[in-house]
């Protein structure tokens, strides 16, 4: 009877009592770990420019989180990795030429952080509470305030050590400016240029040319339940029809799709950026909804719009209509459709 | 697969094998009980005994206090020491009767009935009124009161509940396991006291020895069918059950004789059998003591009115590290704050937790709008915006987001990667304003 008369401090709280052990910090680290295929494949091809240039965004965006949030004294939420990773996907949103000392560029990355960790996520909330994806918004205003340095796009060199690489024009600036048959010609043939696409041997931001390694990262993400299949697959299914509809020369039906899945940054923001939590919608059928758009006003940009990519833009666009689209397809009740003739019966 | 169900819901770990395979066990007589006076959904008991007075085993000490409510009995023979308020497993202070055990275990006279079914409807509501019966998968709501519909709403269909998809309880299945044929005449006992032509027994598919045992006690019997359900929690809550096992959905707000179905718990059933046949009342129950922190889990025969203290006693007592002692099972069972509390009808499970695991209430983080509460929401609501609004005191706007809605299974909580305390808000604004 003494045994468990013991003093005794038991905690009381609500139930439910036991968790599942599934946390926010090991979503955010595990998306990172699924989006090291690509980065890796972007420090392959583009060498350490890369490497530095995403390790610059990583600690400028932690370190701007960490005094933020000091500033401001709220507790400091560098362990749950939704800085570090902010800071990953911006980096590899980048071109690996920013890493350029004359003409100096390597303040951009560090400015893009600081719009993107404080302005953008930190002082509309902070995690959880940011409407626009901190990182694409990071990226727009780079890309607006340094037109120019933003759209150097370095030769893939497959060379590590390559710090002063030639410069080209990205896959989807060619189909812009030369068309598909140039696109082509450039790539050899078509079979090559598929398979340039596919690997990542192409100009581009750091993170978004290797199809494969995003897909393998996505596909992980998946496999693992952290994100569902309704917004890349509506994403790039409209995208897709959209291309092969209205993105031929020659008359309706008459495009390539896989051309335009497979460049420009459609395999990362389909699969990592519109897939962010916090700026998507949470009701399944929204996501549809979200990732449709998201695929349309890409194809719409890249089509009719004067950028060659609209990726980014289409994402910051659909952002908007997360909330007001949750709203919108709120789930059913249970129970609440059932009439009364049904009860009855 | 392809087993009945629900949408929504999760999967916790069931840890029932820790208990699954002790065989229910008497407890030692208890000393002194302390037996409340409220132990159910409803008016409180009005006690019929005085301080001094001896009473028999099964002798009423309360009476009902209105048209919801249900009388309680002594539990022991012996004398009555005390009437008084004390603490229950909620931690509210509940006018209780303390009876002193004589350990004779005299009985009062019981009227026994061979042929109960026998018995006229009117006669057998009798019985399991006066027996004090109520529901005991935990909101122990006077079973009598639901044997009473309302003439605009027929009933046609009764279901036993042998879901027990609280992860760790074991006391249905041990029940279900030990008297399958008791518990089949007690569905055969509500079905003629409501008049009804079908009956179901629902069990999640994770008992299989349970559902085979169930179908055997059920066979030959017309009418009475036994099912094994998905396994997922909250599978074996009133509403989800009724949609797996009938295919309908009760509306909003509504009860499940709304869609004519009336609801038993298989403890229930057993208790309703044996009031009908015995004449027997309610004074003690399965409870299943488990959970990491206690040494042999067990699932005890306990009377009502024994402190929880003794049924630890009973498993060997606690291991070290012990954080946190749960009455019922741990999605929604509530953290008992003292040992020194009676079990009640209502008691399924004491539930022992070793320090790790235990969340503390300051250690959630913002909602990262991951969806995974809404996914697994068995009532398709927003837990997620209902969490939110409440914290930030919108408790109007979290009624227009189907705030009286939720029951508090706790499934979006469970699922939480930030371990937002998504009930408790809920709860909260419960509170702050009218339904």
């Amino acid at each position: 009877m003494e045994a468990t008369k013991k003093e005794h401090e038991l905690i009381v709280s609500v139930s439910p009592h036991v968790k599942s052990d599934e946390t926010t910090s090991r979503i955010m680290w595990t998306v990172c770990l699924a989006l090291l295929p690509a980065f890796l494949s972007g420090v392959y091809f583009f060498g350490l420019k890369a490497l530095f240039i995403t390790a610059l965004c990583v600690l400028s965006s932690v370190i701007f989180e960490s005094l933020y949030l000091k500033v401001v004294d709220k507790k400091s939420a560098v362990g749950d990795g939704s800085g570090f990773l902010t800071g990953l996907l911006l980096g590899m949103n980048l071109p690996a030429s920013l890493w350029s000392f004359s003409p100096f560029t390597v303040h951009i990355p560090i400015i893009a952080s600081f719009v993107a960790i404080v302005i953008t996520k930190q002082l509309f909330g902070g995690l959880g509470y940011n409407v626009f994806n901190p990182a694409l918004i990071g990226r727009a205003f780079a890309l607006i305030s340094w037109p120019r340095a933003m759209t150097i796009w370095m030769t893939p060199t497959a060379s590590i050590l390559a710090m002063d690489a030639k410069t080209t024009a990205t896959p989807l600036g060619i189909l812009k400016e030369e068309g598909i048959a140039k696109l082509i010609e450039v790539f050899g043939d078509k079979v090559s240029l598929y398979e340039h696409l596919l690997a990542g041997n192409r100009a581009g931001s750091i993170g978004e040319t290797s199809v494969i390694a995003l897909l393998i990262g996505g596909l992980f993400l998946l496999y693992k339940k952290y994100i569902t299949w309704h917004i890349p697959v509506a994403f790039l299914g409209t995208a897709a029809v959209i291309a092969w509809v209205f993105g031929g020369k020659e008359g309706v039906l008459t495009g390539d799709p896989l051309i335009h899945l497979m460049s420009g940054g459609m395999m990362l923001g389909a699969w990592f950026m519109a897939t962010d939590y916090v700026t998507s919608p949470s009701m399944r059928k929204a996501q549809l909804i979200f990732g449709a758009g998201c695929g349309a006003l890409t194809m719409l940009i890249r089509l009719k719009g004067g950028f060659p990519e609209g990726v980014m833009f289409a994402i910051l666009i659909m952002n908007c209509f997360a909330p007001l689209l949750d709203r919108g397809f709120r789930s059913k009740v249970f129970g609440a459709v059932k009439t009364a003739k049904e009860i009855k019966k | 697969m392809g087993l009945a169900t629900f949408k929504g819901g999760i999967h916790p770990p069931d840890k029932k094998i820790l208990s699954a395979n002790s065989p229910i066990t008497e407890t030692k007589p208890p000393k002194i009980i302390v037996i409340p006076l409220s132990q159910h959904a409803g008016a409180p008991c009005k006690p019929v005994v005085s301080i001094g007075q001896e009473v028999k085993k099964g002798e009423m000490i309360g009476e009902p206090g209105g048209f919801v409510s249900a009388p309680v009995h002594s539990s022991v023979s012996g004398k009555v020491i005390a009437i008084a308020e004390f603490q229950n497993a909620m931690g509210r202070m509940v006018n209780s009767v303390v009876i002193e055990n004589d350990l004779k275990e005299e009985w009062t006279a019981l009227r026994d009935s061979p042929d109960y079914l026998g018995l006229s409807v009117e006669e057998l509501k009798e019985k399991i009124k006066a027996a004090g019966i109520v529901g005991l998968g935990g909101a122990a709501f006077p079973t009598a009161v639901k044997l009473m519909p309302p003439k605009e709403k027929p009933i046609d269909v009764v279901i036993i509940n042998g879901a027990e998809c609280e992860p760790y309880l074991t006391a249905d299945y041990r029940l279900m396991i030990e008297k399958p044929k008791e518990v089949i005449e007690g569905l055969k006992i509500l079905m003629k006291v409501l008049g009804v032509s079908k009956g179901f027994v629902g069990i999640e598919n994770n008992k299989p020895d349970a559902v085979q045992k169930m179908q055997e006690a059920a066979k030959g019997e017309s009418g009475i069918a036994v099912l094994a359900l998905e396994v997922k929690y909250p599978q074996g809550a009133e509403k989800m059950l009724i949609k797996a096992v009938a295919g309908r959905e009760v509306p909003p707000r509504g009860l499940p004789m709304d869609v004519g179905a009336v609801v038993q718990n298989v403890g229930t059933a057993l208790a309703i059998y044996e009031a009908a046949r015995f004449g027997k009342p309610l004074i003690e129950r399965v409870v299943t003591v488990t959970g990491e922190g206690i040494k042999e889990p067990k699932n005890l025969m306990a009377r009502v009115g024994t402190k929880i203290s003794e049924l630890i006693d009973e498993c060997g007592g606690f291991k070290d590290g012990v954080a946190k002692v749960v009455a019922g099972g741990p999605m929604m069972g509530f953290a008992l704050s003292s040992l020194d509390v009676p079990v009640t009808k209502g008691t399924s499970g004491i539930l022992v937790l070793p320090e790790e695991g235990v969340m503390h209430a300051e250690d959630f983080g913002p909602c990262i709008r991951c969806g995974r509460c809404i996914d697994v929401c068995a009532m398709g609501l927003m837990p997620s915006m209902l969490s939110i609004l409440a914290e930030k005191g919108m408790y109007e706007d979290a009624k227009a987001y189907n705030l009286f809605d939720c029951f508090e299974c706790g499934s979006c909580a469970f699922v939480c990667p930030s371990k937002r305390p998504i009930v408790q808000l809920v709860r909260l604004a419960k509170s702050m304003v009218k339904p």
